[in-house]
């Protein structure tokens, strides 16, 4: 995918990352309400559905929705500061920082799902 | 498209949400350890109404948010704009709320 | 540098209804900038290419034009920063409509600094004293930072929001708005924090820092609007005077 000559810079990157995640949550949610609401109408399809946490794909697909939570939280977190605090010149840091600590919590999530 | 009060209302439901992450977050990193089952999970929340409130809160807030951010996305990309966004916003955060209700109903009552 | 190299430059053409990107072979030559590699063009090549500049020096904001996909004035970008494989593209700029070639129309541009209120409101007759403001006061210092605009509309061409939303008002209007609400002289405030929260406000903004990455001036249009959040949250609950 080429990225136009106008975006391209971490901001933009630390945008589409935000936006991206964001997106995905929200089309993740009602499959994610659904299956708990299965508690009322079908426990053992509950279970069913639970036992596939145990194989490595899903595993991973869970890796990945705790770092979209983590990195649309983290991220979040720099765009409140960016707007209700004085302007800081340090954004590039503070995006690194918010998708490493993402990062941090995702793969924690992993390994004690390991 | 983003009104002041939209905006507010953006961010009031972020800045409500940022502790319900955290702790959702970390009771996903403890639930997980020893594998999912339906059993356990219900056995945490059935008849609690503290992880009722919890996640009730979460997914109200929650609705408004994604609500909101769907709306800009759809206006800004598909170029939806006037009652058809405002339907689409609204069907957005009221499915959401609805699903969502429903599923802390399950595992909480 | 030899005196025969030459570059490839790719020029948008449009008008006469016809549309699309012409050829041009184009002497290279050392301190070139850009805008001298479009006037060599309508002067050597083709003398029906519109383009528009004035004072050469980076003062007017009338040059601005797309340079490889970028928003950039030309009179003061050197090609030698933005030579891609030995060629140039340069095409108007973007989010505005074009009259011909490079020459696009501003006007949709300036009626927004209007619709901004971004227009000094005076509080105090021509005859009252000079209103005593200290180098340091706070609002001076963040007014500041923020008037260096050309209104060059690079930020307006970098923006996202302004191209997927034509009501939003930009960068340059929402900075030039931030700038007066920093002004004590100024009694328009209300005025202008009710027409900078309508449905193309600043709370579009989705702090993507284009503008603040291609402001030929370096200033951070960004910061500004995010400035102009807080003071309409400010307002709506309350807090103090906006």
């Amino acid at each position: 995918m080429k990225v136009r000559p106008h975006r391209g810079h971490p901001l933009w990157y630390a945008f589409m990352l935000h936006r991206t995640s964001g997106l995905l949550l929200a089309l993740f949610l009602p499959v994610h309400f659904y299956v708990l609401a299965m508690a009322l109408t079908g426990p053992d399809a509950l279970d069913g559905f639970l036992a596939l946490t145990a194989s490595t794909p899903v595993k991973l697909a869970e890796w990945g929705l705790v770092f979209l939570l983590a990195v649309h939280f983290f991220g979040g977190l720099r765009l409140l500061a960016l707007e209700f605090l004085p302007w800081s010149s340090r954004q590039k840091t503070f995006i690194a920082a918010a998708t490493a600590l993402a990062f941090l919590v995702s793969t924690t999530f992993f390994l004690s799902a390991a | 498209m983003l009104t002041l009060r939209l905006y507010l209302l953006q961010r009031v439901t972020a800045i409500l949400m940022a502790p319900l992450v955290l702790g959702h977050i970390a009771v996903m990193i403890y639930a997980v350890q020893d594998g999912l089952t339906a059993a356990e999970i219900l056995g945490r929340t059935q008849g609690s109404l503290g992880w009722m409130l919890f996640y009730g809160v979460f997914v109200v807030a929650v609705a408004i948010h994604a609500a909101i951010g769907l709306r800009v996305i759809v206006a800004e990309t598909l170029g939806l704009r006037g009652a058809g966004l405002n339907v689409f916003a609204w069907g957005a955060g009221l499915l959401l709320l609805a699903l969502g209700l429903r599923a802390v109903w399950a595992v909480t009552a | 540098m030899s005196g025969d190299a030459t570059m490839q430059v790719s020029v948008w053409r449009s008008g006469d209804g016809k549309e699309g990107f012409q050829t041009f072979d184009a002497p290279r030559r050392e301190h070139q900038t850009v805008l001298d590699v479009v006037t060599w063009i309508q002067q050597h090549a083709d003398p029906s290419l519109a383009y528009r500049f004035a004072c050469r020096v980076g003062m007017c904001g009338s040059c601005a034009m797309m340079v490889n996909g970028q928003p950039r004035w030309t009179c003061r970008t050197h090609v030698s920063r933005v030579l891609k494989d030995g060629r140039l593209e340069i095409a108007p700029l973007r989010n505005l409509p074009v009259i011909r070639d490079l020459a696009t129309d501003m006007t949709p541009f300036f009626e927004k600094w209007v619709a901004a209120e971004a227009v000094f409101a005076p509080s105090e007759s021509r005859e009252a004293p000079m209103a005593p403001i200290k180098p340091d006061d706070p609002r001076r210092v963040a007014a500041d930072a923020a008037i260096e605009c050309i209104n060059c509309a690079v930020c307006y061409a970098a923006c996202d929001v302004v191209a997927s939303n034509p009501e939003y008002l930009g960068p340059a209007a929402l900075n030039r708005a931030w700038t007066l609400a920093n002004d004590a002289r100024d009694g328009g405030q209300k005025a202008r924090l009710d027409a900078i929260s309508k449905a193309g406000g600043c709370h579009n903004c989705h702090s993507m820092g284009n503008c603040m990455t291609f402001c030929p001036n370096e200033l951070n249009p960004t910061a500004s609007i995010a400035g102009l959040k807080r003071a309409t949250v400010k307002a709506a609950l309350g807090w103090g005077k906006g």
